[in-house]
């Protein structure tokens, strides 16, 4: 469970980039974050697992605050939620497998996995490459996959982290059409299999529709919408966005 | 899907691996061995160095004045030795990339030559002048030319080899002499290249004309010499700090103006 | 455009007049009349050298001296290359690090560049005593200058995002370093090592000439002494192991890239 409350972060220069946010998310919820770029859906995402700091205001993951977190204490905190980048970061001269156990490194000391994982991390990041359809790649070069297996690897590496919450910013914007209705399909199923409360931030409107089952709309680092996707009809999405929705904003599948 | 049905990828082997491992550690052992490395000879030894460098400073600041034309040698050397070695790389880079000529015969030799001047180091050259020339500047500024004919061309026609098709396309297509090919196709777009290569083995040729005066080729290393054999240390250290100002004095103008080309 | 034209000017002018100050006084005393000769006798050197010198049964002979060499080198090298990783890291400049620091890291390496091996060998000399030991460490402290600049380069060009995926998941500075850092700078690092190793084969030819050891000294006797076919031969040998190294240590450094 995630609550937001009262975030803002202003930037030094005097630039709000999150502005008075009250958000909670509930377990197992499907949530899609839409809105203009520059509206402020990375930095709030970012700012769940503190990739990027808040300026006032506190963030709590199940009852702790990871806004005062330090040290070990915040990364354990981090080890239960998994991240999933648009640019896909995996290390790209390694192989596959060893990309998805660096998911499991908060659950070792930093000595520790210098000589190597246990076997029971192994078998983990196996089946989690199973999950996803590419445990055959498993030990081939991670830069020699295309980019929609890529990104399964990284939703691999989510998944040997075994978090509880996954946040994926932008997670099919590197992506053609095909491939992105694969990467939402694994997204969805292992949000609603495994009940890992998953929040994603998206341009594409339709796709947002089609996946989420509610949405939050954010406008100038302020929410201006937060509700079930059938409240959400492209009225409303103008709102949002603070004009018609445009032609680039849609995904455009007729039938998927 | 049950993972233990599924055939489960095999681990690649680590063998070649561990296999280079163990060769390099052996030659670096034979290295230590061959040079009579040890440790203990390096921390008994601390102390000279240290007595060594206190002679060092304060350093003899009158000399300055002694060494001051020198110096001025010294970079003349340099800028003499990088011209010639940049006029004549320029013939020789052009031979050796294969988008200019198309003959491997010719390319492979060029390559071969400039390889060939590269390996012997400017200190050997210089040596090797003397004994021909004499003492003096003239040695060193065709062992920093030779050098630099081998640096310069080298990057040069690796650049070369990189370049935009399209304008040479063009020249070819409007019946262009090879001259003009060259000139037109070719000039604009590898010059600033070829002068930030040119700025970049000035640098290094700074660096080389200091110390060439060692076996006689004159410049700055000619003082090396006499005040290590005086045991004037602190003379030592001046030249030392002298010609470290003005390296870096010439590396950072030279690196400004090369970052301005590209 | 008037500007430009101006500029352009400048430029040539400050050009001539450097070449003018280059060349105004150099002592051109003309060519010695023994120039010709030498010359000659240098390429008869080269053209049929002294065979014999290759391997003498009782030491001090090319081969024992191009091995002295290659050790100096690799020693040197591999001193440098260990050195050198806490100065380019450093000298790396990063979001997270003050310009002050990350420039004092490189102004460290641009002095240690800059400080003649030479000069370093005769210290070292001071140290431990003539011989080849002086020279790998000189060639190892100076090697650090340029290859922290190497390394620190690749350090600062590597990509943020891997190291961004591993802060998420939880995992500490020692992790980060381990898993996203080291694996992208590595293969980097082994390519500029070896082509450092391929320098200071070069660089420690020369060390001789001040008695640190190698095939410089062997070298420089027989110029003094006038044994024109030894000098060519020892020239030969030169020529032949460098180009080895080259061709040896380029296969490796394609098979990096």
């Amino acid at each position: 469970m995630i609550e937001l409350r009262n975030v803002s972060k202003t930037y030094p220069n005097g630039t709000k980039g999150l502005s008075n946010i009250n958000l909670t998310f509930e377990k197992g919820e499907f949530v899609v974050i839409v809105g203009l770029s520059g509206a402020g859906k990375s930095t709030l995402l970012r700012s769940i697992n503190r990739l990027h700091e808040i300026t006032e205001g506190e963030i709590r993951i199940d009852g702790k605050s990871i806004t005062a977190a330090k040290g070990a204490e915040l990364r354990r905190i981090r080890r239960d939620i998994g991240m999933v980048f648009q640019s896909f970061n995996l290390v790209k001269r390694s192989s596959v497998l060893r990309n998805v156990l660096a998911g499991r490194v908060g659950y070792h000391s930093g000595l520790r996995t210098l000589f190597g994982f246990p076997k029971a991390d192994i078998h983990l990041a196996l089946q989690a490459l199973d999950r996803v359809n590419i445990a055959e790649k498993a030990y081939i070069r991670a830069d020699q996959l295309s980019g929609g297996q890529q990104q399964r690897v990284a939703i691999a590496r989510v998944l040997a982290q075994e978090a509880k919450i996954i946040l994926a910013d932008e997670p099919v914007a590197s992506l053609d059409p095909l491939t992105t209705k694969q990467v939402m399909d694994d997204l969805k199923r292992i949000n609603q299999e495994l009940g890992i409360t998953t929040i994603v931030n998206l341009h594409y409107i339709d796709l947002a529709r089609e996946y989420a089952t509610r949405i939050v709309g954010l406008r100038a680092g302020e929410v201006v919408f937060d509700g079930p996707v059938s409240e959400a009809t492209d009225e409303r999405f103008a709102e949002i966005y603070g004009r018609p929705i445009q032609e680039d904003e849609l995904l455009g599948e007729k039938s998927l | 899907m049950n993972a233990q049905t599924k055939q489960l990828p095999k681990p690649p082997g680590k063998l070649k691996h561990a296999l280079t491992f163990v060769i390099v550690l052996f030659l670096l052992w034979g290295s230590a061995v061959q040079t009579e490395a040890s440790f203990g000879r390096l921390i008994s030894g601390i102390p000279n160095m240290w007595d060594l460098l206190k002679e060092m400073f304060p350093p003899n600041w009158a000399y300055f004045d002694n060494i001051v034309n020198p110096m001025l040698d010294t970079i003349r050397m340099a800028i003499a030795g990088t011209t010639i070695g940049a006029i004549f790389a320029i013939p020789l880079s052009i031979l050796a990339a294969n988008n200019m000529v198309r003959s491997p015969w010719v390319y492979q030799i060029a390559r071969f030559i400039l390889n060939l001047l590269r390996t012997i180091p400017d200190l050997l050259l210089a040596a090797i002048f003397v004994a021909i020339f004499g003492l003096g500047l003239i040695p060193g500024i065709l062992a920093l030319a030779v050098f630099s004919v081998g640096l310069i061309a080298k990057l040069t026609y690796e650049s070369l080899e990189t370049i935009d098709r399209g304008p040479l396309e063009a020249m070819t297509s409007v019946g262009a002499s090879k001259l003009q090919w060259i000139a037109f196709g070719v000039v604009p777009q590898i010059l600033p290249h070829f002068i930030s290569y040119v700025l970049y083995t000035f640098e290094i040729n700074v660096r080389a004309a200091a110390v060439l005066g060692l076996v006689g080729a004159g410049g700055i290393g000619l003082y090396y010499e006499k005040t290590l054999g005086f045991l004037e240390y602190d003379k030592t250290n001046s030249i030392i700090l002298l010609t470290l100002a003005v390296v870096l004095a010439i590396d950072y103008f030279s690196t400004k103006l090369r970052e301005k080309l590209l | 455009m008037n500007r430009n034209r101006w500029l352009r000017w400048l430029i040539v002018i400050a050009l001539v007049l450097i070449y003018v100050w280059t060349f105004w006084d150099i002592r051109f005393s003309g060519i010695k009349e023994t120039a010709g000769k030498i010359t000659r006798s240098i390429i008869q050197g080269i053209f049929s050298p002294d065979w014999d010198y290759v391997y003498l049964p009782d030491g001090e002979d090319l081969l024992r001296g191009l091995l002295d060499t290659l050790a100096i080198a690799a020693l040197g090298t591999f001193i440098s290359a260990v050195l050198c990783i806490p100065f380019a890291f450093w000298a790396a400049a990063s979001r997270n690090k003050s310009k002050a620091l990350s420039g004092a890291g490189k102004f460290v390496l641009s002095f240690i560049r800059t400080f003649p091996e030479i000069v370093m060998a005769l210290l070292f000399i001071k140290a431990v005593g003539p011989g080849s030991f002086a020279g790998a460490l000189a060639l190892g402290l100076h090697s650090i200058g340029m290859l922290g600049k190497l390394f620190s380069e690749e350090v600062e060009n590597m990509d943020a995002g891997p190291t961004e995926a591993l802060i998420a998941t939880g995992a500490s500075r020692l992790q980060v370093l381990w898993f996203a850092v080291i694996p992208q700078v590595l293969p980097g690092f082994l390519s500029y090592t070896l082509y450092r190793f391929e320098i200071n084969v070069r660089s420690a030819t020369i060390l001789g000439i001040i008695g640190a050891g190698g095939i410089g000294t062997p070298l420089i006797f027989a110029l003094t002494t006038r044994h024109w076919d030894r000098v060519g031969i020892i020239l030969l040998g030169i020529i032949v192991t460098v180009t080895l190294i080259d061709l040896i240590s380029g296969y490796f450094r394609r098979k990096l890239a």
